[in-house]
């Protein structure tokens, strides 16, 4: 990983490889997320790794098993495991345990408002926890498969067979349900809060424009979309499970109806994790062979971060500023790169 | 690449009607001294309790694929509950999947077929039915489901025996054999079954799909299923032979085509694919060994309803004799077109 040596492939490339901080994880990796400039590598199970800008980790156990499911708002993580137990870490390293399901069910799917409260999926079940610590619970038709607060209002999206369910839980009124046939699975609002789209079982996106509840298809993936990020303002949605980073417009007050995707980054490997910068029109994207390329939205030019060879990239995130990037493939060997 | 290498975790789905003794069975498989542990989904909750293995309750959703075949479906639960598992690859040797005893077995064998990420690091061994012999017979005429978990099994444990009489036991025997004489078949009494005739089967793997005779028992007490047709002569069994009495099943049956003359690949891959396309419904299984006009290769082919997956296995050995050999398990099949359509087939 040290050395720069131009692979055959990719003579041209700019590469900022020298300048990663290796960061070995000792663990299986399925997520990474800024608290602060402290970056949270979360394991499959048991464990959180700690990593300072230094590289210098500090292991964190969270869950007594898998843990299924994380959200964060760049001050907490909060965890949902299969021990039936929400968690919460924060910067320190200091762990809380937020809530435990009666059943001690799997907790499928957690999201994080940015005024403090949380909420959890176990079965069919979703819970949300206020600020105020007042607990108040919806059961949809099916087993919840993502779950994403709205960015305005304290109003959770809730992932399932066969659409998802728009819910007030601080309102008497019945929750509205958006139909679509198929099992939803992620779930993310347009950071403008007009749009809410779902990543489905089968290869496709489905999106609702939540003024008139139209559909926009967004289909044509090879594989299963399994990672949705925002470019910076919102103007657009990446996604991973094409060998390219599929871009679907929403600048517009019609998002990507009727429009095309762009295609950036292609390589020769499934992307398989993508993270848009917070502020600039780039965005990081990791590939099922090990790479991770820096690409500018505008005219789609890489700059190689990660070399392939490797495991699938699990884990790929940026703090909040903008200026750390952190990554780690399934098997945790990650690195942080300053820009 | 680890994505290529790590070894695909076998799983064994266990059905059976209500009952016949599904908890009985796992509880000897996780209680068994073996050194292995399993990663086991169930539907119900506190009946079994043992520390060392990993209990998953389940809830048993089954959707439909958004791909236009109705007969698609899947499990949605065991989508979510494979992925979950995954995060904790190394905990566990093996997966069991318990249904209810009214589920279909198909949607949880078209998971592991249909779903890319499942597919990718999971396997499904076989499908293994506890049967009732008391009341088998009776569940066959009134339970729809009964007759589907044992029209898909790749091995029936005929549980009970203790409990009914030899002509009753051997009526219910060749019940099973007019449905399904393809999976191999056990008596037991209180599931006391040896671990190896259940796990590890390797029944969907094509590799293995070495011969698909069918599998007769004998009608004597000190059988014990010592895997004759595994030799390949087949001098035993006929139908009526100690006594055992021929059913067909008015509903469900199997199909078995057989042909000694090269098959034409380019027209049989077609009509394969149409008939479970136009057929899939009714066709619960199919498998089948193929000599294709010069081919040098074995072609195997396995099926769940719409789906199927083939590949050629091997090089014909030097006197084998090349034959081609298809089965079919399924309701109400159209035995006449099916043939019609495979004698087509033939190189004339």
């Amino acid at each position: 990983m040290k050395e720069f040596t131009p692979a055959p492939d990719s003579p041209s490339i700019v590469s900022v490889t020298d300048r990663v901080k290796p960061v070995a994880l000792g663990m299986g990796v399925t997520s990474v997320h800024f608290l602060g400039d402290r970056a949270a590598f979360v394991g499959g199970e048991e464990n959180v790794a700690l990593v300072d800008a230094g590289g210098d980790v500090a292991k964190v156990a969270v869950h007594s098993g898998g843990i299924l499911s994380t959200a964060s708002d760049g001050k907490r993580l909060v965890m949902g495991g299969d021990d039936g137990k929400v968690t919460g870490l924060d910067a320190k390293g200091e762990v809380t345990l937020l809530a435990t399901d009666p059943k001690r069910r799997w907790i499928d799917a957690v999201a994080l408002h940015a005024d403090g409260a949380f909420a959890w999926s176990a079965g069919k079940t979703a819970v949300v926890k206020s600020c105020k610590n007042e607990e108040k619970s919806i059961e949809v038709p099916s087993t919840v498969g993502g779950l994403a607060f709205a960015p305005k209002g304290l109003r959770l999206a809730i992932a399932h067979y066969n659409g998802a369910t728009l819910w007030f839980p601080n309102m008497a009124a019945t929750a509205e349900f958006l139909p679509w046939a198929g099992s939803h699975l992620g779930v993310t609002f347009s950071p403008d809060n007009k749009f809410l789209v779902t990543a489905m079982h089968e290869p496709a996106l489905h999106g609702w424009r939540l003024a008139d509840n139209r559909h926009m298809r967004m289909t044509g993936y090879p594989g299963r979309v399994r990672s949705m990020s925002w470019s910076a303002g919102g103007k657009a949605l990446a996604t991973s499970g094409a060998d390219t980073v599929i871009l679907w417009p929403f600048a517009s007050k019609d998002g990507p109806m009727g429009k095309e995707p762009a295609m950036i980054a292609p390589l020769q490997a499934r992307v398989s994790v993508v993270a848009c910068h917070p502020k600039n029109d780039i965005l990081a994207a990791g590939y099922g062979d090990g790479t991770v390329l820096m690409v500018r939205l505008e005219d789609g030019a890489e700059i190689l971060v990660r070399r392939n060879g490797t495991p699938p990239v699990a884990a790929l995130a940026w703090n909040a500023k903008g200026t750390l990037l952190a990554f780690a493939d399934e098997n945790g060997d990650g690195g942080l790169l300053e820009l | 690449m680890s994505e290529a290498t790590a070894p695909k975790i076998p799983v064994t789905v266990l059905t059976g009607y209500l009952g016949a003794g599904k908890t009985t069975l796992l509880n000897r498989i996780l209680s068994e001294n073996h050194g292995k542990k399993y990663a086991v989904i169930v539907n119900e909750f506190g009946e079994i309790g043992i520390d060392n293995d990993l209990i998953i309750g389940a809830d048993e959703e089954v959707f439909e694929m958004n791909n236009g075949c109705i007969c698609c479906t899947v499990r949605g639960d065991l989508v979510r509950i494979m992925e979950g598992l995954m995060k904790r690859k190394g905990k566990f040797d093996a997966i069991i999947v318990e249904t209810t005893g009214l589920a279909d077995p198909a949607p949880v064998a078209q998971t592991f077929f249909v779903d890319e990420d499942v597919q990718k690091n999971a396997r499904l061994d076989a499908v293994v039915t506890v049967a009732d012999a008391k009341w088998l017979s009776d569940r066959l005429k009134d339970a729809p489901e009964a007759k589907n978990q044992i029209a898909f099994a790749d091995v029936i444990v005929l549980n009970k025996t203790d409990l009914v009489t030899k002509p009753e036991l051997a009526e219910v025997e060749a019940r099973i054999r007019g449905i399904n004489p393809y999976a191999k078949l056990h008596r037991t009494e209180r599931c006391s079954v040896a671990l190896a005739d259940v796990l590890d089967r390797g029944a969907f793997d094509l590799d293995r799909i070495l011969d698909i005779e069918p599998d007769f028992l004998e009608a004597d007490d000190h059988d014990h299923d010592h895997d004759h047709h595994h030799h390949g002569h087949d001098h035993h069994h006929h139908h009526d032979h100690h006594g055992l009495k021929h059913y067909h099943d008015e509903e469900m049956q199997s199909l078995a085509l057989k042909t000694d003359k090269p098959l034409d690949p380019n027209v049989f891959m077609p009509w394969l694919q149409n008939l479970v396309q136009m057929e899939g419904q009714k066709i619960l299984r199919s498998k089948g060994i193929l000599a294709f006009h010069d081919d040098e290769d074995r072609y195997v082919f396995q099926g769940v309803h719409m789906m199927l997956e083939g590949n050629h296995q091997r090089k014909w050995k030097e006197g084998e004799p090349r034959e081609s050999r298809l089965v079919f398990i399924g309701r109400e099949l159209p035995e006449e077109a099916i043939r019609q359509g495979f004698e087509s087939c033939i190189v004339s």
